[in-house]
Formats: structure tokens, sequence, C-alpha cells
């Protein structure tokens, strides 16, 4: 497990970073220039206007101050328990909020804020969402149908898309044949593959994964994490949801903890170690100590 | 699963499909002659007419006789489905010919309006629905919703009168009645004169159909929105028309479908009143004056051809739905 701080190196290059940069960095003096983020989010709070009976209208505020940030080449874990907001934020991040929905606070992609609708357009190509259920696959078109509309999404030309479907999937180790199949034909495992290769496949700089590892064996959960730090090691940030910190803490770099819509602590994953006292918030450290190989000790906090 | 098994279930399915149409076919005619036989249509009075008076009552039972009216009603259905059988349906007493050619004569005179009003209605239902339910809760949205609710609650009849009275009295679009000009031979009808006298038809008829195809594309549109794959989708930069046309149109098109090939028998039944509306000589028509001139034999005819083309229409619905949504064909197999 390694971690860097936010003043570590400059970012790896995109292509040529095969393997984790583990290099710690000289914690020098301030005048390191600070490595650019990818996307930077800064007290963000998101509301919702609903209508109750009638036209009273009532505001309800899901997300109330979060911050995180996420480099290029690092895996940063979003872990909270349901409900903390974790998924509104990374709905926010891609611009897919629903139209009643409110937000204030700052959002940044490489330094320059982006509103909502700027943000909407960098999905897909600046950023990705990489979801795990197999219900996130058109039950109605064949992978072949959907890995092409993704490329051509991404700007392919007709013929480009085609060679790019049957590329995607190669990388993902899947053969050519699963291109005519349709979801219900997938195993679970090869469908994880085929959402990861139209995920990947605008070539997008930060990963957005929600929730990809709950109700998954072991065997797969292993899979999906390798293969999210192998995205990490090839050059994209990678920002994981999950409400499993024991799964987050195999492959993250940093662990931004929310609770209630807030974060509550941003920290290295070395940290969630031994008895948690290198942990700032109570929060954080309850969290630590209720997994199992922690005494599953559950303090009130 | 083995290819040999496939077919074999193909072949079981398309068996038990055949039994259910035989069993329907009996039960509808069984039915129905019930209901000839205890109603108060008297077949010897409908085939004189006006001149019952002139008649004596020896001459009547002679007539009585001769078409086996005396004979009990079991008996009577029992050489008449004998009949039906080998295809012989009997003969029409307003038309003066088989029943079989006069229904063949006047379904095929309705097939196009019947093709037309189909089709009307199934691609402009679906595509409005579509379009409903994507500007959900916008002015579009509420505009059509209130259309279809009101044409949904709007008698057939009531529709192709307001029609007529806009396109064919004020406007004088369209004539007025009938398949052709009037005075004009069957032979010498040009194309553009047939597709003229169809389109207020087949308008009025497809009335019947659009509402509920749009209503359910509406909500399946908006059950498929709220999608994971479509947030996947909008994920990869997916905008609206494009998630309508590759993620949303195949997945809402099931009901529609189902809907669509369902709405064949009521098609049907609109026909009868927009055809009346229209003086339009089609089945619908004939089974108007069938009705009231009491024919019993083409009444009977049109009751058996009707449930045969329902039948196929939901058959056809079924394979159809199954073709579209993929995921249905595992299922039935």
């Amino acid at each position: 497990m390694t971690s860097y701080a936010d003043t570590a190196a400059p970012a790896p290059p995109a292509v040529t970073g095969t393997t984790r940069q583990s290099a710690p960095s000289p914690v020098d003096g301030s005048d390191a220039p600070a490595r650019e983020a990818l996307l930077q989010v800064e007290d963000l709070e998101i509301s919702f206007e609903q209508y109750d009976r009638g036209l009273r209208r009532r505001t309800v505020t899901a997300v109330r101050g979060m911050s995180l940030a996420v480099h290029p080449g690092e895996v940063v874990a979003m872990v909270g328990a349901s409900g903390a907001g974790k998924s509104l934020l990374g709905h926010a991040v891609l611009g897919m909020l629903p139209p009643n929905a409110r937000e204030s606070g700052r959002v940044l992609w490489r330094g320059t804020p982006v509103g909502p609708a700027a943000r909407r357009r960098l999905a897909g190509t600046g950023t990705a969402l990489l979801p795990q259920s197999l219900t996130h696959l058109d039950p109605t078109a064949t992978v072949g149908a959907q890995l092409r509309r993704a490329a051509r999404l991404a700007g392919a030309d007709r013929r480009t898309a085609r060679v790019r479907a049957a590329a995607a999937l190669r990388e993902q180790g899947l053969a050519e044949d699963v291109l005519r199949r349709h979801p219900h034909e997938l195993s679970g495992g090869m469908g994880r593959r085929v959402l990861t290769a139209i995920a990947l496949m605008g070539d997008p700089a930060l990963v957005v994964a929600d929730e990809p590892t709950p109700g998954l064996a072991p065997a797969s959960v292993a899979a999906v994490l390798d293969r999210l730090a192998g995205i990490a090691r090839a050059g994209s940030g990678v920002l994981l949801i999950t409400h499993e910190l024991d799964a987050a803490l195999e492959v993250a770099d940093r662990v931004v903890v929310v609770r209630e819509g807030r974060t509550v602590e941003t920290t290295d994953a070395g940290a969630f170690t031994g008895d948690g006292l290198r942990l700032a918030h109570p929060y954080s450290r309850a969290l630590w100590r209720a997994l199992p190989g922690n005494d599953f000790e559950v303090t009130a906090c | 699963m083995g290819l040999l098994s496939r077919d074999r279930g193909r072949l079981r399915t398309a068996g038990l499909r055949a039994v259910r149409l035989v069993s329907l076919l009996v039960a509808v005619a069984a039915g129905c002659f019930a209901l000839m036989a205890g109603s108060p249509v008297d077949p010897v009075e409908a085939y004189v007419g006006a001149d019952t008076a002139a008649i004596g009552s020896e001459q009547r039972a002679q007539i009585e006789e001769r078409w086996g009216l005396d004979e009990p009603p079991l008996e009577r259905f029992g050489v008449w489905a004998g009949h039906v059988v080998t295809g012989d349906l009997g003969t029409s007493q307003v038309f003066g010919q088989p029943v079989t050619e006069v229904i063949a004569d006047r379904f095929a005179a309705s097939l196009s309006l019947l093709a037309l009003a189909w089709l009307l209605s199934g691609v402009l239902g679906f595509t409005l629905g579509l379009l409903a339910g994507a500007t959900r809760g916008r002015l579009l949205d509420r505009v059509l919703t209130w259309w279809a609710y009101t044409l949904a609650s709007a008698p057939t009849f009531w529709v192709g009168l307001l029609l007529l009275y806009v396109f064919s009295v004020s406007l004088q679009w369209t004539p007025v009645c009938c398949a052709a000009p009037l005075g004009t031979l069957p032979g010498e009808v040009s194309l553009l004169d047939r597709v003229h006298h169809l389109v207020l038809p087949a308008l009025t008829l497809s009335v019947v159909g659009i509402s509920p195809v749009l209503l359910h594309t509406r909500q399946a549109t908006l059950e498929v929105l709220a999608s994971d794959h479509v947030a996947f989708a909008r994920a990869q930069g997916e905008r609206l028309p494009g998630l309508l046309l590759h993620r949303v149109a195949r997945n809402a098109a099931g009901p529609a479908l189902m809907l669509q090939f369902a709405s064949v028998g009521e098609l049907l039944g609109g026909s009868v009143l927009a055809e009346q509306v229209f003086t339009y000589p089609g089945l619908g028509e004939a089974t108007t004056t069938a009705a009231l001139r009491q024919d019993v034999p083409l009444l009977l005819g049109i009751a058996l051809t009707t449930a045969l083309v329902v039948f196929v229409g939901n058959a056809l619905g079924d394979l159809a739905h199954r073709v579209a949504v993929p995921r249905t064909r595992e299922v039935a197999a």
C-alpha cells in the first residue's frame, strides 16, 4: 500500500506510467510546485427542491460540505455509510444531477472552475463513470452495438468505431465473439469487463467507480480492484466511491471519509493501521475499528 | 441448449397455439350459434322481408321445414358446424352470395383501411409517447397527455362525424363518403382516388389506437430513462436525441408492440362504426348490414373471421415482442 501526499512528484505521463509511482517524495520546502489536481471539489453543497403536498416547497440538503482532490495516477477512495451523499458527489462530478438539484461550492477541473454544463460536456472523454452491476448495460442491444456507440460518442467515425470496439474488448481480455452477445448472455465477470471497456472508451482522465464491490465474491472483488489500480497505473485518476473500507484500502492511495454529507477527514491510506491512532477524526477511527480484523469494535460517536 | 431441443420447443409452442386456436373457434361458433338460436331473430321473416304478411302460415311452415328450422337447436348446430368444417359457411341472405365470398370481398376492401389506421396509430402513438416521456412535465408532455386522454374518451363515430364536418363539409378537402367517387365502375378507380377516400376513415379509425399506445409508451419511456443503463449512457456523453434513438426506443417498444397487435380486435370493432359514418363498403359496414337485416349466416361467418383475425394479431404481438426484447426469448423456450 503506497501513498503520496499532495505535494508528491509531478503527474506520471499518461502512457508510459506502467508501474505505480511508489517513490516517496522528499518532503522538501513549499517551493516545489503542487501537482495540479485533475479534479478538485471545494465545499460542495447539494440540495433538492421538493414539493410537499400542494405547493409547499421544501429544500432537502443531501450534501453539506464535501471537499476532495484527485490527482492523475492515484486512487482516491471516498468512504462512508450509505446515504452519506457519496454517489451524489459522483453524479455532480459527471454533471448528471437531476434538474431539481441546486449546488453551491466549487468544482475545478485541472484548475479551472467548471459548472454543471461544462462537467456534462466532460463526461465520456474527460471523466467517466465505471459501474459494476450488469443493469448498466442496455438489455436490448448487443455488446458490440454498445461499444460502437461509446466509441462514436468518444469521437470516432463509423469505421474506426468498429475497430475500436473490438480492440477495447481485447484489452479487457475478452474474445471477439462477445461482440455479438446480449447482456443477458454474459457472466458477471464478463459483464464487468465489458462495462470497463465501455467506460474507458473515451480515454478518460478521471474514472468515477461508484460502489463497485458490494455483493461480489472475494475473487471478483480482487479482480475489480485490480482493474481500478491498473487504470490508475496507466495515468488516470480514480475516484472510488464505496462503503466498504477494507476493499477500498486495498488499492486507495488516499481516503476521504464522509459522514452525513460532510467530509470529516482526508488522509493517506497508510493511516488506517494499528489502533487507528493516526486518524484524526473519531468517526474514521470508529469505521476502522469496526472492521472484522480489528475486533468489530463499535463505539458510539 | 442444443439446436435440436430449441427446435422441439418451438414446435411444441406452435402446436399449443394451434390447439388454442381450434378451441377458441369452437367456443366462438358454439357461443354465437346459441345466441342466434336464443334471439328473437326469425330467419324466414328476414328472408322474405316486408312481404311477410303476404305469405300464409302454410307456406311459412314449408320454408321452415325445408331449412330445418323445426329441428332442435343442437341438431341444427351439428349440421351447420359440419358444413363450416368443410369450408361452407352458407349463403348470405342480404347479398345473395356465399358467405365466404362476401367476407373475402369486404375484408379485402377493409384491409387497406385497417392497415393504414393500424400503422398510423402505431407510429404516431409510439413517436408521440417517446416525445412525451422525454419531455416529462414540460409543456409538450402536458399537451400530448391531455390530447391522449381526450382521444381515449372520445367515441369513434363522434370523432368521425367531427372530421367529416371539418374536412369534408367545411373545407371540402376530402370526399364525404364511400371508397370511390360516386358513379364510377370498380375498374376505373385510380389509386389516388382510393387514397383520397381512405384518408379520413383511416384517421378516424386510428384515433381508437393512438392514445393507449401513446400513454403506455410514455410510461415505458419514463421507466427506461430512470434506468441504470441510461445513466451509464449519459455518463458516456450521450444526449437526448441520441439517448432516445439508441437507448430508449427499443427498450420502450415492448408495451407498444403488444398493445398494437392486441388492438387488432378493437380496430375491427371501431371499423364497424367508422365505416358506417363514412359509408365505406368494408367488413365493418357489412357487419352492420348483416345485423340490421338479420342475416344469420353472414353474422356467424363474420364472428368466426373476427375471432381468427384477433387471435392472429395477438400471436404476432407475442412474436414481435420477443424479437424486440431479447430477454423474453429464453423464457419462452
